[in-house]
């Protein structure tokens, strides 16, 4: 590894880990858009900045482009509040418009100038540790990574100082405005430092690359915990692993890096999505099952205690009276059997003293509708817990 | 162009799926570089078909996402959006690495530029246009009722998930054809813009759809317009910018939502509460006499009872009240009307 890919990959894992800090609190938020809505937008405040100072290296650039970012913001927040269109149409409406006024400002008076549009969304990672940090002559490494770096410590500094203040707004604007803290004032926090975040990421990663590190990290970590903090932490480890496994990735296919970490990031979160052991696609879909299986079940037992008579109660009777199919009555009698519900002689079936229990206190429990009574029963017998 | 965008862009709007756009024209790209892999030709109605398969695939999967876990729309949104990007940004750059390949060109999906259509695509456009044009028309009532009231559809026995998939295909595909012309970015404008400035002006679906359908023409027309007639103005910019003038437009001067009129109407309504007030003090003071148009000064009003001398100039103009140099009287009229003044106060009191 030579000492450019490693400053790659650094790059890579702090970009990672600063836009994923901003990223969990706008996944919690509702408002994930905006990070897109922003990143697109931030381009007539880059170019006005280029306009004034000429100079494509100057922080002015970077602030310009931010303060567009909040402005973004505060015209979303405008729109919303007179009631005319919901929010996302909100945003769906202000960023293109800003997108294309940058693009005619470009058209129209920097044609010349390298500010192209394809190197404002896609951003060149490979590029990055050529463009140096030189003070005095000695060289201190890339310079987007000085850039970067100072972000993600103010955003660090900011989530220590603010972590108890965010959480509360986050989670109960109400209850923050109550106890003093104010929701706006958080809010716009939150706001502008999400825009810095892009502004000093994209310049390395892309647009596109930063809006996939804000969402996707954190969407892959709610999949799988409800804890803030755990979530904050997880969504850092995938935003790093990707960055990482991404930039190999690039190296081997000799492509787009920020294209590779965000495929990865897809990778990573499809993954999650199927398998997670409580929101995955198949453990939902295993629960649903279950919870099919033992209402049906509950319907036959329900059934059998109803019924004295022989004839009411052999097997192949259940077929035709409550309509299941022969898979159907298949699981279920087995769930039944394996709780020791019900026992079986020459195909007839009838209810044990554990099933006829159950029944009751399930019948009691329909009758009155009350909660409590079904946490015995899910005590008693390990069903209902979905 | 313009049109199909504003009439399927109202039902987008409507259903509170506004971005969707914005992520599938994103979605697209991988579609259109793995179409380009396996074919290896730029033919444009290839590389829409890629175009349209993974657009759809993006938008059953945010489907999917918001349907069957706790996620929220706007984040399965974002992620599909910038994800799919991603991947079609790999894939981009890694055909551009590949020997031989003519790549040239596939980015101009990206960015579009409507001037490079022929006549063919236009054509294309126009046949597809109006497909969804009949379609639209046939399935008019299922729409309809599955956007007001999904459960209500149910009930009654329409197909409710076919009905969605129609409809979420006809906005993946109009959004694949307005690619070429507005390009990826600005996609979502296309679709948005007309049918936001359209819901400012009335409450009626078909009307809605009608006026989507004209906003988004106009814009496309007057923009291409704008942009010949200056060099250096790519088009699809030119249309977001004209579009987004009829929505502001629309905000301030849409006669029953408009920002403008719904100044006007608070200001009216403040200054017939400050009427009334006066008036009710006037009735106060009338009711002790048993001649209702008993002549008062009028120094015993003062400013805390709203009066000025406006106030009661007006007040005069309605025939409530009657002015003779200093005095004032009520008059029958307005007598009843401040009663009953009272009265509706003391009904909603209670």
């Amino acid at each position: 590894m030579s000492s450019a890919q490693i400053e790659i990959q650094l790059i890579a894992c702090i970009v990672a880990i600063a836009c994923a800090i901003p990223g969990t609190f706008l996944v919690l938020r509702k408002m994930a858009l905006i990070s897109d809505a922003i990143s697109h937008s931030i381009l007539p405040g880059l170019v006005l900045g280029f306009f004034i100072t000429h100079d494509l290296n100057s922080p002015i650039l970077i602030f310009m482009a931010a303060l567009s970012g909040v402005v973004t913001v505060v015209l979303v927040e405008f729109i919303q509040k007179t009631k005319l269109v919901k929010e996302d149409t909100a945003i769906g409406l202000v960023f293109p418009v800003l997108f294309s006024i940058g693009v005619i400002m470009i058209a129209k008076n920097a044609n010349d100038v390298h500010l192209d549009t394809d190197a404002i969304l896609l951003g060149e990672l490979a590029f990055a540790p050529f463009d140096r940090f030189l003070v005095d002559g000695s060289d201190l490494g890339p310079k987007s990574l000085w850039i970067i770096g100072t972000i993600l410590l103010i955003t660090i500094g900011l989530l220590f100082a603010f972590f108890k203040e965010l959480k509360i707004s986050t989670f109960d604007a109400g209850l923050a405005t109550a106890l003093g803290f104010s929701p706006i004032m958080i809010h716009y926090g939150l706001m502008s430092v999400a825009s810095i975040t892009i502004v000093g990421s994209f310049d390395a990663v892309g647009a596109i690359l930063v809006v996939a590190l804000m969402i996707a990290p954190a969407a892959t970590a709610y999949l799988l915990t409800d804890n803030l903090k755990k979530m904050l932490g997880l969504s850092v480890v995938f935003g790093v692993f990707s960055a990482i496994s991404g930039y190999w990735l690039a190296h081997w296919l000799d492509a787009s890096i920020s294209g590779s970490m965000t495929t990865v990031l897809g990778i990573v979160f499809l993954t999650v999505y199927l398998f997670a052991p409580k929101r995955g696609l198949i453990s939902v879909l295993y629960r649903n099952k279950q919870q099919q299986i033992e209402v049906s079940l509950l319907t036959f037992l329900l059934h059998l205690n109803n019924h004295q008579e022989i004839s009411e109660r052999h097997i192949n009777h259940l077929n035709e009276h409550i309509n299941w199919r022969r898979v159907k009555s298949k699981s279920v009698l087995d769930l039944a059997l394996k709780n020791n519900m019900i026992v079986i002689e020459k195909s007839i079936i009838s209810l044990t003293d554990k099933g006829k229990n159950f029944t009751d206190k399930a019948i009691d429990y329909i009758i009155t509708n009350d909660h409590s009574k079904i946490e015995s029963i899910k005590e008693d017998f390990f069903l209902f817990r979905g | 162009m313009g049109s199909i965008c504003g009439m399927l862009g109202s039902f987008a709007v409507l259903r509170k799926q506004s971005l969707l756009g914005d992520a599938i024209s994103h979605a697209a790209l991988p579609g259109i570089a793995i179409a380009f892999l396996i074919t290896g030709t730029k033919e444009t109605n290839v590389l829409l078909i890629g175009a349209l398969v993974s657009g759809l695939l993006g938008a059953f999967w945010i489907r999917g996402i918001t349907k069957r876990t706790h996620l929220k729309s706007d984040t399965a949104l974002g992620l599909i959006l910038s994800i799919f990007f991603g991947f079609g940004m790999l894939l981009l750059t890694y055909i551009q690495k590949l020997p031989n390949a003519n790549q040239s060109g596939l980015d101009k999906f990206l960015f579009g530029q409507a001037a490079t259509l022929l006549a063919r695509d236009v054509w294309f456009m126009a046949s597809v246009t109006s497909i969804c044009l009949v379609v639209l028309l046939l399935f008019w009532k299922e729409f309809k009722i599955l956007l007001f009231d999904a459960d209500y559809a149910k009930t009654l026995g329409f197909n409710i998930q076919f009905i969605d998939i129609l409809i979420t295909s006809f906005i993946v595909i109009a959004i694949v054809l307005g690619l070429q012309t507005v390009g990826v970015v600005l996609m979502s404008a296309m679709l948005l813009a007309p049918a936001a400035a359209a819901r400012q002006w009335t409450n009626s679906l078909g009307v809605m759809v009608m006026l989507a359908a004209f906003f988004g023409a106009s814009s496309g027309v007057i923009g291409t317009a704008i942009s010949a007639s200056q060099n250096n103005l790519s088009t699809g910019p030119v249309i977001v910018l004209v579009a987004a003038v009829f929505v502001v437009f629309s905000f301030i001067f849409s006669p029953s939502r408009g920002l403008l009129f719904r100044q006007i109407r608070f200001i009216q309504n403040r200054k017939d509460l400050k009427l009334h007030k006066t008036l009710a003090f006037m009735f106060e003071i009338a009711k002790g006499h048993e001649n209702i148009s008993h002549p008062h000064a009028v120094k015993i009003l003062n400013n805390f009872h709203g009066y000025t001398r406006k106030s009661l100039g007006k007040l005069e103009q309605k025939e409530y009240i009657n002015v003779a140099g200093s005095m004032w009287s009520m008059t029958p009229k307005g007598y009843h009307f401040a009663a009953n003044l009272y009265n509706q106060q003391g009904n909603e009191n209670e």
